[in-house]
């Protein structure tokens, strides 16, 4: 976490009251929960009512998923059909999945081509299949896997001509590249904290005030009435203030990430000619380096690395800490075994040259050593 | 040394790991994942592989300070001994899953792997004794796990660390508890792991397709006395569950003496028709110098299924490489599929799969072979 972040929710936990109070400590506490809905929504570009504060990522994409399904199924029963990318978060997928399983939903994936791009025909004619049918659609703004950055703005403006709600978790486009809410055209937006230098388990929906979302929260009314429970006055601050600096710095470190990102990405195919790198390799997040390295095992990989200092992460991991095959990957056509030998470095506002050298240093010789565990299992 | 440290979420593999790192060596947790569906919490003693298993494990490494991963081996476990298993019972065979797990996955695909990736040797919380190289069975008879790792070579062996040998296991216990690790009053697993609800039977058959309805015959005169449902359904010895239409004429109980895939018949018969004294065996494999198998025999003990009885017996090789064993006094119910496994005193010398077993008309004792 940013050392500034840590001051200014440290201050705010010393300070008692609950935002939703009405007397003098409530009133402060509301304060700056009111103050954190205006900085964040200034560093996205969004107006302060737009702002809905969440539990974090997942709990943003589950109400913009489930809630903007059941709103539009409610005023028109034939709008069943949910239009995701194949190559969606988790949080979004089994959201999605769920709905499918228990409310009737009709799943529609978007194929995405071998560099991970959801292509805007596929979902004209995604839309056109299902005329009158579709509640919402959803893709991601950038991948969290392989770091590609989808046209959000291009998407949402397909959806709006067939009059349907676009929503996008853009947790890992926040503070990586140039957002704004208001300019893309989407409905809903989930943004986390914890990704930008900023807490845990704090994170917000963008939502437009004209978007009809059934809030999953019941209680007091908080948020819009889309979200209830007490806000925690520490976390929102601090997610923010993390999204005001991360905006701020953005441009200079989008340069200096892209700098190391190509030292690294071109070091380590120097090193091991057969790697690949996955993912679009100019329209991607700054810090995201993927690659496969083929006859190896990811996980071997990450552990040889790890003894040496060097984190890094084979993708996605079920909750028991078990590497799967990446579902981006095979979306983007990889085989299992292409997929499983995978590993994405990720690079951030502490990373220096002295790091990716350090990767460099050994890369070759942990590949070598990862292909004779290969090999013999 | 470099080791791995294979930890189920037990509390044997989390001591062994912790005398792992107590010994000086860098030590790595690894949580083998056998499973392709993952339970997530643990349902009573049965199943060793859950989600909270590996939380178990996790938590383990972390109280030792070690670092942790998980594996996954459900494509090798599915294959080499799932696969097994059921193939095993669909030739009328009563197989060992956990032996043929450390033949094929800890010692071989975990321990391949783990040489491949630079580490010296693996660790295991199994009960049972290395010394100088050689497999001895642990001080804990009751816990004794050697008989289940009598399939492994001296290569094996020699990447294989058994730290617990020496303890039983309310020792190993105590000291997890005097550790701080939250697995020292954890269930003992029993059963076979990848059948949670230990229903053997249901699981067979949903893996053999239901039933395959076939005859109960008599040993004695050869007359039907009952239908099955399917032979992968029976094992040698078994009294349960064999729903026969008559009663014996002396009103003994009956027993499974055999099963015969090919006719898809269960033949049963009295007590004392499941004594063997006779056993031939095929593919050896030695933990240790190979014994001199000449015409005299090589005597010995064997233990025939695991925490089974002891014998003493004599063994002598076929021309073919099998091996025959002659007890010097009887044992029951002994099924094709288990490995007869060959001890002198409590150093493990070998193992061979049972093929047939056979009552013995001369006694080991008397006479020549």
């Amino acid at each position: 976490m940013l050392g500034e972040v840590i001051a200014a929710m440290s201050t705010a936990m010393a300070d008692v009251g609950n935002p939703s109070s009405l007397h003098a400590s409530g009133r402060r506490a509301r304060r700056t929960v009111e103050e954190a809905r205006e900085q964040l929504a200034a560093a996205v570009d969004a107006r302060p009512s737009e702002v809905i504060f969440t539990g974090g990522g997942t709990e943003a994409d589950n109400l913009a998923v489930k809630g903007i399904f059941y709103a539009r199924r409610q005023a028109d029963s034939n709008r069943r059909v949910v239009i995701v990318s194949s190559i969606e978060h988790h949080a979004v997928l089994d959201a999605v999945q769920w709905l499918a399983d228990h409310e009737g939903a009709e799943i529609v994936l978007l194929a995405v081509d071998e560099l991970g791009r959801v292509q805007p025909q596929s979902l004209r004619d995604a839309i056109q299949a299902a005329e009158g049918r579709v509640a919402l659609v959803s893709v991601m703004w950038a991948n969290n896997e392989v770091g590609t950055i989808q046209p959000v703005a291009e998407l949402a403006d397909i959806a709006h001509q067939s009059g349907i709600p676009f929503h996008t978790d853009a947790v890992q486009a926040l503070g990586a590249i140039d957002l704004s809410f208001a300019r893309s055209g989407v409905d809903a937006m989930s943004v986390t904290g914890h990704k930008i230098g900023g807490p845990y388990g704090v994170g917000a929906l963008l939502l437009g005030r004209d978007v009809a979302c059934t809030p999953l929260l019941h209680g007091g009314g908080q948020e819009r009435d889309v979200r209830s429970g007490t806000l925690d006055t520490p976390g929102v601050a601090g997610f923010a203030l993390a999204a005001e600096l991360a905006v701020k710095a953005r441009c200079e470190q989008a340069a200096a990430l892209e700098q190391l990102r190509r030292r690294l990405t071109d070091g380590i195919i120097r090193a091991v000619p057969d790697a690949v790198l996955n993912g679009d390799p100019v329209d991607r997040l700054p810090g995201n380096v993927h690659l496969s390295f083929p006859g190896c095992e990811g996980d071997a990989l990450l552990m040889l690395l790890d003894a040496r200092g060097i984190e890094c992460s084979t993708g996605s991991a079920c909750s028991a800490g078990v590497a799967q095959p990446s579902h981006v990957l095979m979306a983007m056509g990889a085989d299992s075994a292409r997929a499983r030998s995978s590993l994405r470095f990720s690079l951030g506002h502490t990373s220096s040259e002295a790091d990716v050298d350090e990767v460099l240093d050994v890369i070759e010789a942990v590949v070598q050593r990862a292909r004779k565990a290969g090999s013999s299992s | 040394m470099k080791v791995l440290a294979a930890m189920s979420g037990g509390v044997d593999s989390a001591v062994a790991a912790a005398r792992a790192v107590d010994a000086g060596w860098d030590v790595t947790g690894i949580h083998l994942a056998l499973s392709r569906q993952r339970e997530t919490l643990r349902t009573g003693s049965r199943g060793c592989c859950s989600v909270e298993d590996s939380h178990d494990a996790r938590r383990s490494a972390d109280v030792l300070g070690i670092p942790f991963y998980i594996w996954d081996f459900a494509e090798r476990f599915a294959t080499d001994v799932i696969d097994d298993f059921v193939s095993e019972y669909e030739q009328g065979r009563t197989p060992n899953p956990c032996l043929r797990c450390n033949e094929k996955i800890k010692f071989a695909a975990l321990l391949d792997r783990a040489i491949g990736l630079g580490f010296d040797a693996v660790v295991t919380g199994h009960h049972a004794k290395l010394v100088n190289g050689e497999l001895r069975r642990s001080v804990d008879e009751a816990k004794d796990q050697s008989y289940v790792l009598a399939v492994l070579t001296p290569q094996q062996l020699a990447h294989a660390v058994f730290p617990l040998g020496d303890s039983t296991k309310d020792e190993v216990r105590a000291e997890a508890a005097a550790r701080g690790l939250a697995v020292a009053d954890k269930p003992d697993s029993h059963d076979i792991c990848f059948i949670p609800d230990g229903n053997t039977r249901a699981f067979l058959a949903s893996r053999l397709g239901g039933d395959r309805p076939g005859q109960i015959i008599d040993n004695d005169g050869g007359a039907v006395i009952g239908e099955h449902s399917g032979t992968f359904g029976f094992t040698v010895g078994q009294r349960k569950g064999l729903n026969l239409t008559r009663p014996d004429r002396t009103g003994e109980p009956r027993y499974v003496l055999s099963i015969q895939p090919k006719t898809n018949t269960v033949v049963v018969g009295r007590s004392a028709d499941l004594e063997v004294g006779l056993i031939r065996c095929s593919t050896p494999v030695w933990t240790t110098a190979q014994p001199a198998l000449d015409a005299q025999g090589w005597r010995c003990s064997v233990q025939l299924r695991a925490h089974g009885k002891v014998s003493a017996a004599r063994v002598w090789a076929t021309e073919s490489g099998e091996l025959t064993a002659r007890l010097y006094e009887p044992q029951r119910g002994i099924a094709p599929g288990q490995a007869l496994v060959m001890y002198d005193g409590d150093r493990v010398v070998g193992s061979a799969t049972i093929q047939t077993a056979e009552p013995s008309l001369n006694p080991a004792g008397a006479g020549s072979a």
